[in-house]
């Protein structure tokens, strides 16, 4: 009895040090304004490590920092040809799935822990959890699934979702900045930024934080004006139409 | 310069749209169509979201073809009681239509659905004015009279009964083929995103005899009223009308329009059948062939929540 807590004081103990680094982050800007001349942004994440006092820091120190953006539901449908034209014949339902989702480290993502490690971790891409309705049930499917697959790759096509193995640097062995590319059809909302650290393959230390894209200006009163008040916005579209027009005919009459 | 559009959520060319609202203005104005038909491809084809670009060109088709019926209304050659019984009908079809395009998109089937009729449509009609241009171009070379019309020449459309008299284009026509072209244009309308004017004008032609000195303004007329009605409507329900991108489509396609006008006045009207015939045609073969070859990426997302 008393040697099993203590196997278990033990245990905590070197969970407790294996958790023992400090990370402190910040990033370049926490709010991205969406104005009319918004063509993407790059945000810069820096960093530092901090570890315990009078610790020994062993090797070297591995980060990935995984963004997500708002989450959204997306279907993928797969076309084939039937009668000699090409028809959607099936599809596959991806569930609250980030809408944007990069997946930042500075090693190859194999290299920075044992396998089982990083798919409990859920560190790149394909051990990201994508959440598709099969059938009545919710789940993930393997990394090698078509669907999965072809869902990720039109994902990368649009810039919404990216893995670098070199967006991420170390300044000094505890200082590090990561860039964040923010594309110009990234959606508007929260984007949750998670900083895991790694050491010898072991998760180290880990630390959140989040910035937000959203409209400004004429952009954000043009998406309030439609959203909140759709039938004035229509007749005002309309008005302008008719004005437009009337402009015209009287700029270019001739008759 | 990029500037972002709001309600479409991604950057894009200024200069690039408001040229495309030149080039489908000019088109517009030389043959007195809308433009819808070559208008919401380019958007969707420059990455615009579908649903966007159909709601969008709405508006922008209401400000031509308010120009253009502003310059009829002073000729007095709009048929107002004509364009009020298509409108009536009109409106039943923009329902029915609505209807059948929410239930296909629950489906998956939208895209196919849309571009079939493109091909269908389009080929046909295409292949209709150019047989008839020809024709009427043949006839001219070889003397003889160079219009198809024949005065008080009459078909199986003129047997049926509920007659009604229209002054203004001087004819007497039964009431059911003119709900049902009403009908098919606000039908139409709804599933392709189009103004329908490049089918309107050659069914009321044919069918209905309508002297081509009212049938553009009549058309134009019908033309403003269901596009900016459908501005209004698809800003209050569906919230998708971007209007940073209507403003700029608008301006370069009243300019547009105006050179358009002044081309095809210039142009003896078979021929400016024959062409217009070449361009729906042209548009129709664009779609059959997408339909047929292998697309790039057999895979393509829609969003369903956000």
């Amino acid at each position: 009895m008393i040697a099993r807590a203590a196997i278990a004081l033990a245990l905590l103990l070197a969970a407790s040090a294996a958790h023992a680094e400090r990370l402190v982050v910040s990033l370049s800007n926490e709010r991205i304004a969406v104005t009319s001349n918004y063509i993407g942004e790059n945000l810069v994440l820096f960093g530092t490590v901090q570890p315990d006092a009078g610790k020994q820091m062993q090797g070297a120190y591995n980060l990935v920092v995984t963004v997500t953006g708002p989450h959204e539901t997306l279907r993928t449908r797969r076309k084939q040809r039937m009668l000699g034209i090409f028809v959607n014949v099936d599809s596959r339902e991806f569930v609250r799935v980030p809408s944007y989702l990069a997946i930042l480290t500075d090693q190859p993502v194999a290299q920075i822990g044992a396998p089982e490690v990083l798919r409990r971790l859920q560190v790149g891409m394909d051990n990201f959890i994508l959440t598709q309705r099969v059938g009545a049930d919710f789940a993930d499917t393997v990394s090698g699934d078509p669907f999965r697959t072809a869902f990720v790759r039109l994902k990368e096509q649009q810039h919404l979702y990216t893995q670098s193995a070199t967006a991420v640097t170390f300044l000094t062995p505890t200082v590090f900045r990561a860039s964040i590319p923010v594309p110009a059809n990234a959606a508007t909302g929260r984007y949750g930024v998670d900083v895991k650290l790694f050491g010898n393959g072991a998760l180290v230390g880990r630390t959140a934080t989040s910035f937000a894209v959203t409209k400004a200006g004429v952009e954000q009163y043009v998406v309030e004006a439609s959203q909140d008040h759709g039938l004035l916005y229509g007749l005002a579209t309309m008005s302008m139409a008719l004005a437009i027009g009337w402009l015209a005919s009287v700029a270019f009459r001739r008759d | 310069m990029q500037i972002y559009l709001p309600i479409a959520d991604l950057p894009v060319n200024i200069f690039l749209v408001l040229g495309m609202g030149l080039a489908v203005g000019f088109i517009s104005g030389m043959f007195g169509i809308g433009g819808g038909f070559l208008m919401t491809p380019l958007l969707i084809f420059i990455g615009i979201p579908p649903s966007v670009s159909v709601a969008s060109v709405a508006s922008h088709i209401a400000a031509s073809s308010f120009t253009g019926a502003l310059t009829y209304w002073r000729r007095r050659t709009i048929d107002v009681a004509l364009a009020l019984m298509l409108l009536s009908a009109g409106i039943v079809g923009t329902a029915t239509g609505v209807w059948l395009f929410t239930l296909l998109r629950a489906l998956d089937q939208l895209d196919l659905v849309i571009g079939v009729s493109y091909v269908v449509l389009l080929t046909t009609v295409g292949g209709l004015m150019i047989n008839e241009a020809l024709r009427a171009e043949l006839r001219a070379r070889s003397g003889g009279p160079a219009t198809l019309r024949r005065p008080g020449s009459h078909n199986w459309v003129h047997g049926l009964p509920l007659k009604m008299r229209f002054k203004r284009s001087k004819i007497y026509v039964s009431a059911i083929p003119v709900w049902g072209i009403g009908f098919i244009i606000g039908f139409v309308g709804a599933i392709m995103g189009i103004g329908g004017g490049f089918l309107l004008v050659p069914m009321l032609i044919y069918f209905l005899r309508v002297p081509t000195a009212t049938v553009i303004g009549t058309s134009m007329a019908l033309t403003l009223i269901t596009m900016a009605s459908a501005t209004v409507m698809h800003a209050a329900t569906n919230h998708l009308v971007d209007a940073i991108l209507a403003l700029i489509l608008m301006v370069g396609g009243v300019i547009g329009a105006q050179f358009g006008a002044h081309t095809g006045h210039k142009m003896r009207p078979e021929r400016l059948r024959l062409m217009l015939g070449l361009l729906v045609f042209a548009v129709g073969v664009r779609f059959a062939y997408e339909l047929v070859v292998p697309p790039d990426d057999l895979y393509s997302l829609r969003l369903i929540a956000p």
